[in-house]
């Protein structure tokens, strides 16, 4: 008991000072001078009471818990407070489903500025779980991810403006156009290793901007180029005639296309068009996430980590090291490729700024930052690195500052990123 | 299988390996000895394809493949281990042999994302082979546990049956007995003898424990400063007046 005594009168004192300001004072006003009134004295009985309750509940805590026949160890050790492998396994199943129903509701509980930046989060999530195959996976530094991002944007941008072609015939267009980006520039230069990859793979980065930027008859050049169609949702339609038709979220549709809110008989919502984006978007992360978590656990998920691990014992059991680092570096492009044709489709307009070193950066950071190899820690780093900005704007000047500050912080405190990757191993059952 | 004719191979202005020939024929066991620096791995490496031989051929199961890449080579059948254990440390003992059965598992990536039922039989063939050679070299307990955690014994037989799983017909060793204990070069020992018999595997070894060599060898080739000084049977070896000064010292 005289163990709790101090802790007890701490509680209390809490209890004091966070109720008697906020329900001991009140202010009003009068005429244009604000006056601070005390409570009528039975408020002062509430608080006494209530200061006194915690400090007798404090106090005899064990008792009562007893009473109440859950007695609890003391908190001695922290692993008092971290749940087992039995229960974490347990937790694991209806968590991810909590996080699925969650990111599935985010639209329709929080407001249309949430929802906008939860879809640029999950296009960040996006690239960085591609990313995460060619850096986490199969150990190749690439600087130049961007580059195929933009690729994949700019299929979809050319595409509809020239040949009026739709987002899901682009989608898998651009995510094809963007891996054989990856796949050619993957063969010369896969012999090299280590530095010498980062650096030519940043070269790549530039010179696909630059040439965006400079062949302005077939992109616009800085002027990048505008009215991109939003993506429709296709449906079917059985009136005049059966017919697919694609529904779109605007007031009035395009010739050929019929207005979501028409189609079921609402009222127009302009924030329909962004929960319609968000979700999805979200359909896109949760096919990446389905295939690279097959991907780790097929041959060729396997043969990226030995790759990884020793390439020359890799050599020795007759792995084509070529054909292996190009399926990482053309898989992981492919990525990019679909988050650049939605990322087109979203902001209706692009131009080379969207593609320029420095999300490279930031998308290798996400990878770095949420631990390579591991999926949780790039969806928690992508959150992080693209919120935090955000939340940041009144510190302007000082983001870029707050952004190394953070890196160097992680670096320290947790070297191997938020999540160190837990691979998913493959175990043999024992007879 | 294997036959090696005058292979030469000069680094700048160090003549390495000179006109070294040897002979792999069916279900033998090969040594070639030698003091350290003799040039005895590079032998290894430009049979196993790692260098490219200055000249000189090499041909395998009546196929010259001097100059073929390394990967190549070892999927015709002749794997080698190391003179360093290599292995796929982060990756549990089980994965690092079905890593090594990479070509005979189904890497179709439909097939492997739909999980087809060709993928699965493949897959699970690729698993029982595992388990049966983890088995053989007796680290079946250790399954599930990571590579780069076992002990140094268990590191190298899990080499050696990550070599078997592919299913070679000539498995080539660099010294694999180096920082075994006694015990341990016996069960090696019995293992390589039992390879020969029961798997009709032909084995090149390089060694250093003459026990071993001495003990198992159906033919030794002796090499010193990258020229061979001998070959014959061990006996033979044994009695030879030069390797006794070159390498195995006199009494």
């Amino acid at each position: 008991m005289r163990n709790n005594l101090s802790s007890a009168l701490f509680a209390a004192g809490v209890t004091f000072i966070l109720s008697f300001p906020l329900m001991g004072l009140q202010l009003t006003t009068e005429g244009v001078n604000l006056i601070v009134a005390t409570s009528p004295a039975a408020t002062f009985g509430y608080i006494a009471a209530g200061v006194l309750a915690v400090f007798f509940v404090q106090l005899f805590k064990e008792q009562i818990l007893a009473q109440l026949g859950k007695a609890k160890p003391r908190p001695g050790t922290i692993s008092n407070f971290l749940p087992t492998d039995a229960t974490r396994a347990k937790l694991i199943k209806p968590g991810v489903l909590l996080i699925i129903l969650g990111a599935l509701m985010w639209p329709f509980i929080m407001e249309r500025g949430a929802t906008d930046l939860a879809t640029l989060v999950l296009i960040y999530v996006m690239l960085g779980l591609g990313l995460n195959i060619v850096v986490g996976l199969a150990g190749l530094l690439d600087l130049g991810y961007v580059a195929f991002y933009a690729v994949g944007a700019y299929t979809y941008a050319l595409l509809a403006q020239d040949f009026g072609w739709s987002f899901w015939a682009c989608l898998p267009l651009g995510g094809l156009l963007a891996a054989l980006f990856g796949f050619l520039l993957g063969f010369p230069v896969l012999r090299l290793r280590g530095d010498y990859l980062a650096i030519v793979t940043l070269g790549f980065g530039e010179i696909i901007r630059i040439l965006l930027n400079n062949l302005t008859d077939l992109t616009g050049g800085p002027n990048g180029i505008g009215g991109i169609p939003k993506p429709t949702l296709p449906a079917i339609q059985t009136d005049p005639e059966f017919s697919v038709v694609g529904l779109e979220f605007t007031r009035r549709a395009s010739e050929g296309n019929v207005p979501f809110h028409e189609f079921f008989g609402m009222s127009y919502d302009p924030a329909s068009k962004v929960v319609f984006l968000y979700l999805l978007a979200l359909l896109l992360v949760f096919l990446t996430l389905f295939v690279i978590r097959r991907l780790i656990r097929m041959p060729v998920g396997r043969a990226w980590e030995a790759l990884r691990e020793d390439e020359i014992a890799c050599r020795s059991l007759g792995l084509n090291r070529t054909a292996i680092k190009l399926s990482a570096f053309t898989m992981g492009a492919a990525f990019a490729g679909f988050a650049g044709c939605f990322f087109a489709a979203r902001q209706g307009f692009i131009n080379p700024e969207s593609f320029v070193f420095k999300e490279s950066v930031i998308i290798l950071a996400i990878v770095v930052l949420g631990g390579m190899g591991s999926q949780i820690g790039v969806i928690l780093a992508a959150i992080l690195i693209t919120i935090l900005p955000e939340l940041a704007r009144e510190f302007q000047e000082y983001r870029e500052l707050m952004f190394g500050l953070m890196m160097v912080v992680m670096m320290i405190w947790s070297p191997q990123g938020l999540l160190p990757m837990k691979r998913p191993h493959i175990e043999l059952k024992q007879e | 299988m294997l036959s090696v004719r005058e292979l030469s191979m000069r680094f700048g202005g160090l003549l390495a390996v000179n006109g070294v020939s040897l002979d792999v024929n069916e279900r033998e066991i090969i040594s070639v000895i030698g003091p350290n620096g003799a040039g005895k791995t590079t032998v290894f490496n430009c049979i196993s394809g790692f260098y490219k031989p200055t000249a000189g051929e090499v041909k395998f199961q009546g196929k010259a493949i001097q100059g073929m890449p390394d990967f190549k080579i070892s999927r015709l059948g002749m794997v080698r281990t190391f003179q360093h254990v290599r292995l796929f440390n982060s990756m549990t003992v089980i994965e690092n042999l079905l890593v090594a059965q990479h070509r005979h598992v189904n890497t179709n990536l439909l097939s492997g994302l739909l999980k087809t039922p060709s993928f699965r039989k493949k897959e699970s063939e690729a698993m029982e082979r595992a388990a049966y050679w983890l088995k053989k070299v007796d680290l079946l307990s250790v399954a599930n546990r990571e590579a780069g955690n076992l002990a140094y014994g268990q590191q190298r037989r899990l080499e050696i049956a990550r070599c078997m799983v592919t299913e070679p017909s000539l498995l080539m060793l660099d010294e694999p007995a180096a920082g075994l204990n006694p015990k341990e070069t016996r069960d090696l020992d019995e293992l390589i003898v039992s390879l020969k018999h029961d798997y009709n595997v032909s084995v090149l070894l390089i060694e250093h424990d003459m026990g071993l060599v001495m003990g198992i060898s159906d033919r030794i080739y002796v090499v010193s400063q990258g020229t061979p000084l001998a070959q014959g049977s061990p006996d033979d070896i044994k009695a030879n007046p030069d390797v006794i000064k070159a390498y195995l010292g006199e009494e």
